[in-house]
């Protein structure tokens, strides 16, 4: 009876989230539809990210790298299983399983090349990493465009449109959901503990090295699922959508709505995306806004909008348990 | 041979270039232990500050050295400035807080600087010198006619002399500056402790500012000598090589100025020699590839030193 | 004859040109309080980070419980049985009273990754036990009523005890407590001090205490042992050791010596 409870309540968001976005799924209009799906994208980079550079305290840079690797798993699954129908399931059915599948691959790539990148690089000290996951993005890069087989610079087009606002919308539930649970979970303290005072956390017994490791080949899962979807939905696949220029993108969206905050993650790269397309025609003045914007908010509120806080530090029922905070007093 | 003499010398040519910019990466590291991520885009201004002066001094019509030498010059004290600037409004405030904080800010002044000069025109607008320049290519012109030499059947031009003389010359002044010069070591204790060099009586806000000014005059002087030989620049143009002379400072030791000059010049022969014998599309490439070795085998570089963290 | 808790046998610290920490032995049984001191910077904090693995020893063993943990990572020392508290409070700030003593409470058998993300029956059965776990030894400390409140809201008493509460958690058989009473009051060190022989009589732990203030030490150990320049110059009964000339030299300077017409014996600290 107990473990059936626990059953239902691990998957309650998403019993809740998918059937309102099924409803919506095409029922918005077209541009307001795929801004939602592109944004929701950036909502899955931006928490993943928060895992390792908010939870966590590493400076990661990478992280379009492991979405290209993502991105390009999966692209290549569904190319290769175009027409195939799947264990004799009718066409719509088994396009949904294969592109299940190809992405549960991209993230599986994406997390063994976090793995991969992460064992030897998170003994290194803080600004280390952000040299190395900056210079694995750039490597990922050359290799992709010189590599045939992965569609080199022009990259492989035709690819199926098969994200949709109940994919995303999932993912995107998805990302957030394992954010929370880890961050209420003794796991999620050991990584806050490591970002606060490694050698103190390490001297209480936390495998800081395991640890930071285990957050960046999660972070990298993730991010290779954005990577997967973005592609099923600009149906293509090019090394141009995965510079690092869209890590610091990412990078920027986590500084902005508070690192560690996953509610501003959330909000950040929400608001970042809807400004970016609200102002469109200035496209050439985006930049130049954005990088006044980032170097303000340093000097100002280096803490971001939300710094450390949540929404549900205001909503008592949906709080993590022992998270209340000095200012709102009370005790057991 | 003479293929190899060939990448020898292009290599050189290349390396210094990287050389100077590392050195900027790596005096900055030292004072201020920060990555600062926007030095690629000032020596993009040194070389845009370059093509302006050219054209207020007339170079394209009446080229000549004494003009050239005060492109030059000139351009490296208007990045000098602009280091200067940079330091003085945009890491200045956070000193004292979290290193991660400056690194941002950084990101920042380096798209505010890529993307600023990619704004249409605000000044001259139509003229063959608009400020800001915009996205597209602008020429360099030349300072002085160009001629070829073939010793040994290596192809090399009196720009490429000029360069490495000039470049060599610079890193000498440099070394001597910072191991020969009260100023050096005032440069130098501030790297090692700046709080104890500040209680022996050393203005560490004069050194950092100095330490930025010096680093940015050599970003601009590299972008100079690479404009003569590669005349076309535009706004994005320190992005490559500056990421590229980042990972030599951090090949040689990131903070470590000997280190940075060794560094710069193996990377410049390593992509000369890799790309000219074996995969010349992974040019781009072997700068990271070096990287990662470093960072896997040595990660303090070849002339660093781990500083224990006192427990 | 029982295993030692610890056993540090001719650990050596060189770092670069500078001897840290120079042949130093220790060995403590259950229930043992003993207390190091020395001038500042004689190696006390360098042996502290010897024995816990922040630093690996240039050359000695160290054992615990008789197993050999020298060149091991601080957390598997933990895991050992050795915990610590820092000279410089090394708290998690932004964190809770609370979860800076569940993430001591961390190790052992715990429900793993994929079952926090499911919230499985054994996910929150572990939770509540870490969280029970937490809440007696905030008990112990008396900071109960400092649960919810962030760690750097503390005041500074309150920070020290918090700091041996979340070492207390971490289930050690070795507390190293370095100079848990700087900064405080007369008062409180007098509480400090029998906090902390109850703490050795409740949880039957091994403690090495680093002091500076004399009355709070020679109150509380059982027996000293004194440093100066990395060197053991004494060790022995409190009594004993306040005596010894080389421990006054240590810390008076030989001109004191001087004046009161002690003699230094052949040997001396120098």
């Amino acid at each position: 009876m107990g473990s059936l409870r626990v059953g239902l309540r691990s998957v309650l968001p998403f019993l809740v989230g998918v059937p309102i976005l099924w409803l919506l799924n095409g029922r918005l209009p077209e541009y307001l539809e795929y801004g939602l799906m592109v944004a929701l994208i950036d909502v899955i980079l931006a928490v993943s990210l928060n895992v390792v550079n908010g939870f966590t305290g590493q400076f990661s840079l990478g992280h379009a790298g492991f979405m290209a690797v993502g991105a390009y798993t999966a692209t290549k699954i569904t190319l290769a299983m175009r027409g195939v129908a799947l264990l004799g399931l009718p066409a719509g059915l088994s396009d949904q399983v294969v592109f299940l599948g190809a992405l549960v691959a991209g993230m599986i790539t994406a997390a063994a090349i976090g793995f991969l990148v992460g064992m030897p690089s998170l003994r290194l000290r803080g600004d280390y990493l952000a040299i190395v996951t900056l210079g694995f993005n750039e490597i990922i890069r050359v290799i992709i465009e010189n590599t045939p087989f992965l569609g080199q610079a022009t990259g492989i087009s035709g690819l199926p449109r098969r994200t949709n606002l109940v994919w995303v919308g999932a993912g995107a539930i998805a990302t957030i959901v394992m954010a929370r649970r880890l961050l209420g979970s003794t796991h999620g303290r050991a990584l806050l503990a490591i970002r606060e005072d490694e050698v103190a956390a390490e001297a209480m017994g936390v495998d800081t090295t395991g640890y930071k490791v285990r957050a960046f080949v999660i972070s990298s899962a993730f991010a290779g699922l954005a990577g997967g979807l973005l592609v099923h939905l600009i149906q293509l696949c090019t090394p141009k959508s995965f510079t690092f220029i869209k890590s610091i993108e990412v990078v920027v969206m986590v500084v902005l709505g508070g690192m560690g905050s996953i509610t501003g993650s959330v909000i950040a790269a929400l608001g970042l995306r809807g400004a970016v397309e609200y102002l469109r025609e200035a496209q050439q003045y985006r930049m130049v806004v954005y990088s006044v914007l980032l170097i303000v908010l340093m000097l100002t509120r280096p803490t971001g909008i939300f710094g450390t806080r949540e929404l549900w530090d205001w909503l008592p029922k949906f709080q993590l348990p022992g998270r209340r905070r000095a200012d709102e007093g009370g005790h057991p | 041979m003479t293929e190899f003499l060939q990448h020898l010398v292009n290599g050189l040519s290349v390396g210094t270039i990287y050389a100077l910019i590392a050195l900027g990466y790596t005096m900055v590291y030292g004072v201020l232990k920060l990555i600062n991520f926007a030095h690629g885009d000032v020596y993009m201004v040194g070389a845009f500050a370059g093509f302006y002066l050219s054209h207020a001094l007339g170079i394209d019509e009446n080229p000549s050295l004494a003009k050239a030498g005060v492109v030059f010059v000139g351009s490296m004290a208007i990045c000098a400035t602009l280091g200067v600037v940079i330091e003085r409004f945009a890491y200045r405030p956070l000193r004292h807080r979290p290193r991660l904080t400056a690194l941002i800010t950084a990101i920042g002044v380096s798209f505010l600087l890529e993307y600023g000069f990619q704004l249409p025109a605000v000044v001259g607008a139509g003229s063959g010198t608009p400020f800001p320049p915009g996205p597209t290519p602008r020429f360099f012109p030349e300072p002085f006619p160009r001629v070829d030499y073939e010793p040994l059947g290596v192809h090399i031009s009196n720009y490429d002399v000029v360069s490495l003389l000039t470049a060599i010359g610079l890193m000498f002044a440099l070394q001597y500056i910072v191991y020969r010069t009260k100023f050096g070591t005032s440069m130098r204790a501030v790297s090692f402790d700046s709080s104890v060099a500040g209680l022996m009586g050393i203005n560490v806000n004069r050194v950092i500012t100095w330490t930025f000014a010096l680093g940015s005059a050599l970003a601009a002087a590299a972008a100079v000598l690479v404009a003569g030989s590669r005349p076309t620049i535009n706004p994005l143009m320190g992005l490559f090589p500056g990421i590229k002379a980042f990972v030599a400072a951090v090949f040689g030791g990131i903070g470590n100025v000997p280190g940075a000059m060794v560094g710069g010049l193996v990377l410049g022969l390593a992509e000369e020699y890799v790309a000219g014998y074996a995969l010349s599309s992974y040019r781009d490439g072997i700068a990271f590839a070096l990287l990662i070795l470093v960072l896997l085998f040595k990660p303090t570089g070849l002339f660093g030193a781990t500083r224990a963290e006192k427990v | 004859m029982s295993t030692p808790v610890l056993d540090a046998r001719k650990v050596t610290m060189q770092f670069g040109g500078l001897k840290a920490l120079a042949d130093f032995d220790l060995t403590l049984e259950k229930g043992e309080l003993v207390g190091m001191i020395g001038p500042n910077g004689a190696g006390k904090t360098t042996a502290f980070n010897a024995i816990t693995g922040v630093y690996p020893p240039t050359a000695g063993e160290v054992f615990v419980s008789g197993e050999k943990v020298n060149g091991h990572r601080p957390f598997q020392i933990c895991m050992k049985g050795v915990a610590r508290t820092f000279q410089n409070i090394r708290l998690f700030k932004e964190l809770t009273a609370l979860d800076n003593v569940r993430v001591a409470c961390h190790h052992g058998r715990i429900a793993g990754f994929t079952s926090s993300f499911l919230r499985t029956r054994h996910f929150l059965d572990d939770e509540a036990r870490i969280t029970k776990r937490a809440d007696d030894f905030l008990a112990v400390m008396g900071l109960t009523h400092r649960r919810d409140e962030l760690a750097k809201s503390l005041p500074y008493g309150e920070q020290r005890r918090l700091e041996i509460a979340r070492a207390l958690a971490s289930g050690p058989k070795l507390l190293c407590l370095d100079e848990p009473a700087a900064g405080m009051n007369a008062s409180e060190k007098v509480a400090l001090m029998e906090l902390i022989r109850k703490i050795r009589d409740d949880f039957g732990l091994a403690i090495l205490v680093i002091e500076h203030d004399m009355r709070v030490v020679m109150g509380v150990s059982e027996r000293l042992v004194v440093l100066d320049h990395g060197v053991t110059i004494s060790r022995g009964k409190p009594e004993q050791v306040r005596k010894d000339p080389k421990v006054i030299e240590a810390y008076l300077g030989d001109s004191y010596l001087e004046e009161k017409h002690i003699a230094v014996p052949p040997g001396g600290a120098k």
